[in-house]
C-alpha cells in the first residue's frame, strides 16, 4: 500500500495506538536491544513464545530498549484496564512466573515482588499529547512506585529517546502509532524546503555527534550549493563508552530514516546514505527491515506520496576505523576508499561526497528532527540553554549503580546525572573523575561536578559533549592509566597523514607508559603538556586537534597523580603493576579462604579463621582476591 | 593500523570463484564504492581475506591490487591469515577497561597462550581487542562469535571458553 498524505497514515496510526495501549490480549514487552540480548532477553523471550505458544490471549512481543541496562532484561507487562508494569531482571528462568503473577494480580509474592521495576502513570511520548493518557482510568496497584519517580527516570525527558523501549522496532505500523511519518507527511505536502529550514534553525538543534555545529545552518549551507547533493547519516559511533546511536538504530530505526526525509526534502537530495558499524550487527538489521518497510508503504523510493520527491537510503557498514567518525575520513569510506581526512579548506557542504555538496548528521541529530517538525521549534527550545538547546542522551556507563542511556534537558548538571540519576557509585568507594567526549574529551573532578552539560560549559572545563558517553571514575582507577589508554586508542586509530597526530600521540604515549611502568622522571609532565599543545594546534583533523584533552585534563586536575607515579613510584589506584603491591590487612581478614580458593597463583594461604598470607614472588596482581574479598581485608600498597 | 598488517599469506584457500563473482555482481552491483563491504562479505564466508580472493576482486573490478591491500590493511576488522574457529572479541572500551578488561584480556592470553591478534595452534581460538561494542553498561564485556558475556568475571573465563568447541 502506498501512503498518500497524513490522512492514510492516520487509519493505521488509530488501529495501532489500541494494540500498542489497550491490546485485546496481555501484552508483554521485552525488551531486546543488543544490551537486553547480552542480558539473557532473547532466552527470556523463547521460554516465553515456548509457554504461551498455544495461548492467544497473551502476546509476546520484541521491543529496544528504556535504557535502565542496570538490571536487563526489562520486561513491560500491559492489558486493557490493567496497570502496565516494568519488571527487571527478568531472566528466562522467570518470566513465565512473572506473566502469571500479572494475569494474576499477584504482586505480593516475594519471588515476584524483588522483580518489580515500577508502573507507568503515562506511556504517552512527547509527542502523543493529541491522545488522551490510556491509563488514566486505571487504578494504580499500591505500594509500586511509579516508573517516572524511581531516581534513574526521575528529571528525563525523551525526545531522541522517545520510543526506545515502547514499540517493536521490526514494524513500521506501530511506528506510525506512534505519530511516525507524521512530520515528514506534513513537510512534503505543506511546507516549503525553507521553511523546514528555518525551523530546525530556530529549534537551536546543533549536532549531536560531537562537533555541536548548528544543524539549521548546515542544512542552509548545503540546500545553497548546486549539484547532486547527498544526505549522510553518521551511524559510526566510535567513541568507546558510548552507545546513544546504537539504541536509536535498534530500538527506534525509523525515526532516523524520517528525519533523514525531512532533511533530503528541506535541502533537496534525492540521495541517503547511512554509514553504520560493523560491530552493530543487531542495528544493520533492524535498519534494513525498515528500509524495507518504509520502501513497501511509498514513502522511500520515487515519487513519494505522489509528488516529485524522490529519496533512497544505502547502508554501508564501516569496518572498524574511529577516525571515519570524521566527516571527511567517512565520506572517503563511503567512496570505498581508506578513512583519511581531508583538510577543509572547502567545506563538505560544498564538496563532500563525490565531491558533490553532502550534508552530514549523525543518528540521534536525525531522530530529533520529527519531534521539531510535529511540535515546533518554541517547543524544542523551550528545553536547555541559551546555547545548548533541546535534550541529549547520555550514556552513563563505568563505576556507577545505575548504568545506563538516559535522556536530559541541557544545562543539567553533572552531578545530578552521576549522583541522582545514576545514584552515585556502587559499596563504598569514592567518586574521583567522569570523563565525558570519549577519546577527544576530558576527566571532569568533583569539585566541577555543578558544571551544567552545554557545549560551551563542557569546553570551559577543558572537555566536550562528544556524542554523549560519560563514563564514571572512582578510587580504583589510575587518572594516567587512564591518559595511557586514551593515548593509546589515539595511536592505533590515528590515520598517520600528518605528523603532529601521528608522532605527537605516540611520543606522548611513550612518555605516559614508561610513568605507569615506573620509569618517569622529572619534566615529563611539562614535555606531555608541550606536545599536547602542539597536537592540538597543528594537526589536520578534528581527531588530532582533540587528542591531548585527556593527557591534559587528567594533568591539570589531577596533577599529584602524575607526580606520586614519577616521585614516589606509587599507583595508589593500584592499577599500574609495577607501582604497588596488594597486601593482606591482618586486623580485617577473618580468614573465609575465599582468596586463598580463587587465587589462580596459589599466592595465598592460611587456615581457616586465621589471617591469610600473601606471597609477593608468587602474585601476579590479578586483582582476584581485591575483587572477591568481602571484608575489605585485601589492601592496596 | 590494524593488527593485521602482515602480508597476504601464500597459503592456498579454496576460492569459489563463481559465487564471488555472482555475488559482487548482485549484491553490490559491480560497484566500487562497495569495495569495503565486498571485503566483509569474503570475511565472513571464508573467516579472512585469502590472497586469491583479492586478486579476483581487483581484477573484477579494476581497482589496482595495492589499493585493495590499502583498505584491508586499513580498517581494523580485516584479517589477512586465517583466524580460528572461534573469534574471541574482548571488548576494550573506556567502560569496559575501568572495569578492569586488562586483567581479562591478561588472562586469556596467558591461560590461551596467545596474544592479541593471534591464533592458537590448533585453530581453535583467536583473540581480538575491539573498540567499544556498545555494550558499556555490562562490562567488561568479552564477545566470543556472536554470543556477548557481560560482567565477565576473571574466574568464569575458563568455562566460558570451554564452551567453544
Amino acid at each position: 500500500m502506498n501512503i498518500q498524505s497524513v490522512k492514510d497514515l492516520e487509519l493505521i496510526k488509530k488501529e495501532y495506538r489500541l494494540k500498542l495501549n489497550l491490546p485485546d490480549t496481555v501484552k508483554v514487552n521485552i525488551g531486546m536491544a543488543s544490551c537486553g540480548i547480552a542480558a539473557g532477553a532473547r532466552e527470556t523471550f523463547n521460554a516465553a513464545k515456548e509457554t504461551f505458544a498455544d495461548n492467544d490471549s497473551i502476546d509476546i512481543c520484541q521491543t529496544g530498549c528504556i535504557g535502565y541496562c542496570e538490571v536487563e532484561p526489562l520486561v513491560e507487562i500491559l492489558a486493557k484496564g490493567k496497570p502496565r508494569v516494568m519488571f527487571k531482571k527478568v531472566t528466562s528462568d522467570k518470566i513465565v512466573d512473572i506473566i502469571h503473577g500479572y494475569m494474576d494480580n499477584d504482586f505480593s509474592d516475594k519471588k515476584i515482588k524483588k522483580h518489580i521495576l515500577g508502573q507507568i502513570r503515562d506511556p504517552r511520548s512527547l509527542l502523543e499529547e493529541d491522545m488522551a493518557n490510556p491509563q488514566e482510568q486505571v487504578d494504580p496497584i499500591e505500594g509500586i512506585p511509579f516508573l517516572e519517580d524511581i531516581p534513574f527516570f526521575k528529571g528525563q525527558v525523551k525526545i531522541a529517546l522517545r520510543n526506545c523501549g515502547y514499540m517493536d522496532p521490526d514494524s513500521i505500523e506501530e511506528y506510525f502509532g506512534k505519530q511516525g511519518y507524521i512530520a515528514f507527511l506534513d513537510a512534503l505536502h505543506n511546507a516549503k524546503p525553507q521553511e523546514i529550514i528555518t525551523a530546525v534553525k530556530e529549534s537551536g538543534l546543533r549536532g549531536r555527534g560531537g562537533g555541536g555545529f548548528p544543524t539549521g545552518i548546515k542544512w542552509a549551507t548545503c540546500a545553497k550549493h548546486d549539484g547532486q547533493r547527498s544526505i549522510i547519516c553518521n551511524a559510526d559511533e566510535g567513541d568507546p563508552g558510548a552507545y546513544m546511536d546504537r539504541s536509536i538504530l535498534e530500538g527506534d530505526p525509523h525515526s532516523v530514516i524520517e528525519g533523514m526525509l525531512i532533511a533530503g526534502l528541506a535541502i533537496g537530495s534525492s540521495l541517503g546514505f547511512i554509514y553504520v558499524r560493523n560491530e552493530y550487527p543487531l542495528a544493520v538489521k533492524r535498519l534494513v527491515t525498515a528500509i524495507k518497510q518504509a520502501t513497501a508503504y511509498g514513502l522511500l523510493g520515487d515519487n513519494i506520496a505522489g509528488t516529485k520527491f524522490c529519496f533512497k537510503i544505502k547502508i554501508s557498514t564501516g569496518a572498524g576505523a574511529f577516525v571515519c567518525g570524521e566527516s571527511t575520513a567517512l565520506m572517503a569510506s563511503l567512496e570505498g576508499k581508506v578513512g583519511r581526512p581531508k583538510a577543509k579548506y572547502v567545506h563538505t557542504v560544498e564538496k563532500g561526497f563525490r565531491d558533490q555538496p553532502t550534508n552530514l548528521n549523525n543518528v540521534e541529530t536525525y531522530a530529533n528532527v520529527p519531534a521539531i517538525i510535529l511540535k515546533g521549534a518554541p517547543w524544542y527550545a523551550s528545553f536547555g540553554t541559551d546555547n545548548s538547546k533541546g535534550t541529549k542522551a547520555f550514556s552513563l556507563v563505568g563505576k556507577v549503580r545505575n548504568t545506563g542511556l538516559l535522556e536530559v534537558p541541557m544545562g543539567i548538571p553533572l552531578k545530578d546525572i552521576v549522583f541522582s540519576l545514576g545514584e552515585g557509585l556502587p559499596g563504598k568507594k569514592k567518586f574521583k573523575a567522569v570523563q565525558t567526549g570519549g577519546p577527544s574529551g576530558g576527566c571532569i573532578p568533583e569539585a566541577l561536578m555543578d558544571t551544567p552539560v552545554d557545549y560551551q560549559q563542557l569546553a570551559s572545563v577543558g572537555s566536550i559533549m562528544g556524542s554523549g558517553g560519560m563514563i564514571v571514575m572512582d578510587e580504583n582507577t589510575c587518572m594516567v592509566d587512564v591518559a595511557r589508554y586514551f593515548l593509546d586508542f589515539l595511536k592505533d586509530e590515528s590515520c598517520g597523514q600528518c605528523n603532529p597526530c601521528r608522532e605527537g600521540i605516540k611520543q606522548s604515549l611513550d612518555i605516559l607508559t614508561a610513568i605507569c611502568e615506573g620509569e618517569g622522571k622529572e619534566g615529563d609532565i611539562e614535555l606531555l603538556e608541550e606536545l599536547g599543545v602542539m597536537i592540538q594546534r597543528f594537526s589536520l583533523c578534528g581527531l588530532g586537534t582533540a587528542a591531548p584533552n585527556p593527557v591534559l585534563t587528567t594533568i591539570k586536575y589531577f596533577r599529584e597523580e602524575y607526580e606520586s607515579h614519577i616521585r614516589d613510584k606509587k599507583c595508589k589506584a593500584g592499577v599500574c603493576k609495577n607501582l604497588f603491591m596488594y597486601e593482606i590487612d591482618e586486623d580485617a581478614c577473618t580468614g573465609c579462604t575465599i582468596c586463598a580458593k580463587k587465587c589462580p597463583q596459589n599466592a595465598i594461604t592460611g587456615t581457616k579463621k586465621e589471617p591469610h598470607v600473601l606471597d609477593q614472588d608468587k602474585c601476579i596482581k590479578c586483582g582476584i582476591c581485591y575483587d572477591a574479598c568481602k571484608f575489605d581485608a585485601i589492601v592496596i600498597k | 593500523m590494524s593488527n593485521a598488517n602482515t602480508q597476504p599469506t601464500g597459503v592456498e584457500e579454496e576460492i569459489h570463484y563463481l559465487e564471488l563473482d555472482q555475488m559482487i555482481e548482485k549484491e553490490f552491483n559491480n560497484d566500487k564504492e562497495n569495495l569495503i563491504m565486498i571485503l566483509q562479505a569474503i570475511q565472513r564466508r571464508y573467516n579472512y581475506l585469502p590472497r586469491p580472493a583479492l586478486s579476483y576482486v581487483s581484477e573484477k573490478l579494476s581497482i589496482p591490487y595495492s589499493r585493495i591491500y590499502e583498505v584491508s590493511t586499513f580498517y581494523s576488522t580485516f584479517s589477512l591469515e586465517p583466524r580460528g574457529r572461534n573469534i574471541i572479541s574482548i571488548c576494550t572500551g573506556t567502560a569496559c577497561h575501568v572495569r578492569g578488561a586488562d586483567r581479562i584480556k591478561e588472562h586469556i592470553e596467558t591461560s590461551l597462550k596467545i596474544k592479541d591478534g593471534e591464533t592458537t595452534e590448533d585453530k581453535r581460538y583467536t583473540l581480538e581487542s575491539v573498540r567499544c561494542i556498545g555494550c558499556c553498561s555490562l562490562g567488561p564485556v568479552v564477545k566470543i562469535n556472536e554470543d556477548m558475556h557481560g560482567r565477565i568475571a576473571t574466574d568464569e573465563i575458563k568455562n566460558v571458553l570451554n564452551q567453544y568447541e
